[in-house]
């Protein structure tokens, strides 16, 4: 059940981003940070917490979890810190993602030999 | 790789490397860098020129002038394009994995040396057009075709009134690399005018078979001169065509104008091949 | 012909696009990512025996590792060019994006090389992600703080 629930919900948002990449001239870029800032619009009152609840892969594999766990993160930290938690614990959850992308994309860069 | 065609074009023209006077040369990377990194081989003086994906036919336009009025009497004009470097620089890093538009086109690879000279060959050409840059106010870098087409139209009109010729007195005209959606349009605008022509093609609808998956077409500086002179210059030898008109059509554009919301100029660059009587 | 005209006649020839292909191709490959994570996380979930908030973040550097090594043998940009936004959309397109724009500055070295173009693709999604944060959590901050 879970496997199906992770599949329906993570292709419904590529579904959703691959009808806008049709409908305008927007960049993969662009698509990209538009999902972002919907992730973390949707964490404002928690919603997104509830997906992850329910379709747990599905919903921390596209890019909107990303804008969520930055915004979680800072949000937590604001409870601690009061409004400087904001900044703090903005990379809280996030950081295995950044810097395990960063240092892969750094190995293989140097490993590998591009097309080019 | 270019440094093969050149050396391939002067064995088959028999002409020692010495004797030529003048390069003409150009490519997509900034700064020309594979026109001049090529440069110091070949101890010529050389001239980088940039027209997109007309730069060969700009190449051979002035090379055919300055022979012409005896300026110089041997020359060759060279251009090479890689499809990886050309996509780097124009588009996105070869490894980011996005799916391509249906308007994009393929830039081909290869290189082109074409040997211009004085004595008289087999097919010489007897008529150049240097096309105006035009602007149509198209902003779709991934829709190039479609901004090549109105000047590749412009170039056409302003050739018949120069020569004071029609379409019918070719046996062949080819655009550059407008590929399959560019050809209709620039067919459709043809037929408005109600101007004929005999017969008509793409060099970057013959470059690439339709099972390749290069969406529109191939595309490039070198793609009207793979096709012009490697496969239609044969057929001209075979004596299948005997006047064609080839409309090297190139878009103009920059990356960083494009994202600052500029258009995208276009210029096209014509000459006639013709079998010598 | 002006310029009007000839926007009617580049129109009629635009080439077909092919949305619903696209879109279903989209959902099934960013559903099959989805799978492939809801796996890497129960198989985590049981080996470990952990809970699912500490095995969100193994899974996803498990992601971003598979992603970086595609991109390095060169087979995702083949299926990204099939899949679209199924491959994108997900993290492993973020780690793709930064692979691929690391690789290409490798011949420049690897400060002025790798090091000046890793953001260049994905720094947009940092940036908007943590501008927009910044601004939402500051309203829930002070939305919080009166109510």
């Amino acid at each position: 059940m879970n496997f199906l629930l992770a599949f329906v919900f993570c292709g419904f948002v590529c579904a959703l981003g691959q009808l806008i990449y049709e409908y305008t001239k927007w960049t993969p870029g662009h698509i990209t940070s538009l999902f972002v800032v919907i992730g973390s619009f949707l964490d404002l009152f928690h919603i997104y917490d509830q997906l992850v609840k329910i379709f747990r892969a599905g919903a921390l594999l596209p890019i909107t979890s990303f804008g969520h766990s930055l915004m979680h993160g800072a949000l937590a930290a604001t409870e601690k810190f009061g409004i400087f938690g904001l900044s703090m614990g903005m990379f809280d959850l996030t950081a295995a993602g950044i810097s395990s992308a960063i240092l892969f994309a750094f190995l293989v860069a140097v490993l590998v030999k591009p097309k080019s | 790789m270019l440094q093969d065609a050149i050396a391939l074009v002067l064995k088959k023209s028999k002409v020692k490397k010495e004797a030529i006077d003048l390069y003409y040369g150009g490519d997509l990377n900034n700064q020309l860098a594979t026109t001049y990194y090529l440069a110091p081989f070949l101890k010529r003086p050389t001239i980088g020129l940039y027209g997109a994906c007309s730069t060969l036919a700009l190449a051979i336009i002035q090379a055919s002038l300055m022979i012409e009025n005896h300026v110089i009497n041997q020359a060759i004009s060279f251009t090479a394009s890689h499809n990886a470097t050309a996509e780097r620089q124009f588009r996105y890093p070869n490894e980011y994995g996005i799916q391509r538009r249906e308007t994009m086109t393929f830039t081909g690879t290869g290189a082109v040396a074409v040997h211009l000279g004085l004595k008289p060959s087999k097919i010489k050409i007897t008529a150049v057009t240097l096309g105006k840059v035009v602007d149509y106010m198209q902003d779709d870098p991934n829709d190039m075709p479609r901004a090549m087409a109105p000047a590749a139209y412009d170039t056409y009109k302003q050739h018949m009134k120069d020569l004071h010729r029609q379409g019918i007195d070719y046996d062949l005209i080819l655009t550059g690399d407008l590929s399959q959606a560019g050809k209709s349009i620039f067919e459709d605008m043809l037929n408005e005018e109600h101007l004929h022509y005999k017969y008509y093609d793409d060099c970057g609808c013959l470059l690439y078979d339709k099972k390749q998956a290069v969406n529109q077409g191939g595309s490039g500086p070198v793609c009207s001169g793979l096709v012009t002179f490697g496969y239609i210059y044969q057929k001209m030898l075979a004596g299948k065509y005997r006047r064609v008109l080839l409309l090297a059509t190139g878009a103009l554009l920059n990356p960083v104008m494009v994202n600052q919301k500029l258009t995208i100029p276009c210029v096209c660059h014509g000459f006639v091949l013709e079998v010598a009587s | 012909m002006n310029i009007e005209k000839y926007n009617k006649v580049a129109n009629s020839h635009q080439p077909q696009k092919h949305i619903l292909n696209h879109t279903l191709m989209a959902f099934f490959s960013g559903g099959i990512i989805g799978i492939i994570g809801e796996l890497i996380l129960c198989f985590y979930q049981y080996i470990f025996d952990i809970s699912l908030k500490e095995a969100t973040p193994l899974m996803i550097i498990t992601m971003v590792l598979i992603a970086s090594i595609l991109t390095g043998l060169g087979i995702y940009d083949r299926l990204g060019a099939k899949c679209g936004a199924g491959t994108f959309i997900p993290i492993t397109g973020f780690a793709n994006a930064m692979t691929s724009s690391a690789m290409e500055g490798k011949s420049e070295g690897l400060v002025t090389g790798i090091g000046a173009n890793i953001f260049k693709l994905g720094g947009c999604v940092i940036m908007f992600g943590i501008v927009s944060s910044f601004i939402l959590g500051g309203i829930r901050y002070i939305i919080g703080y009166f109510w």
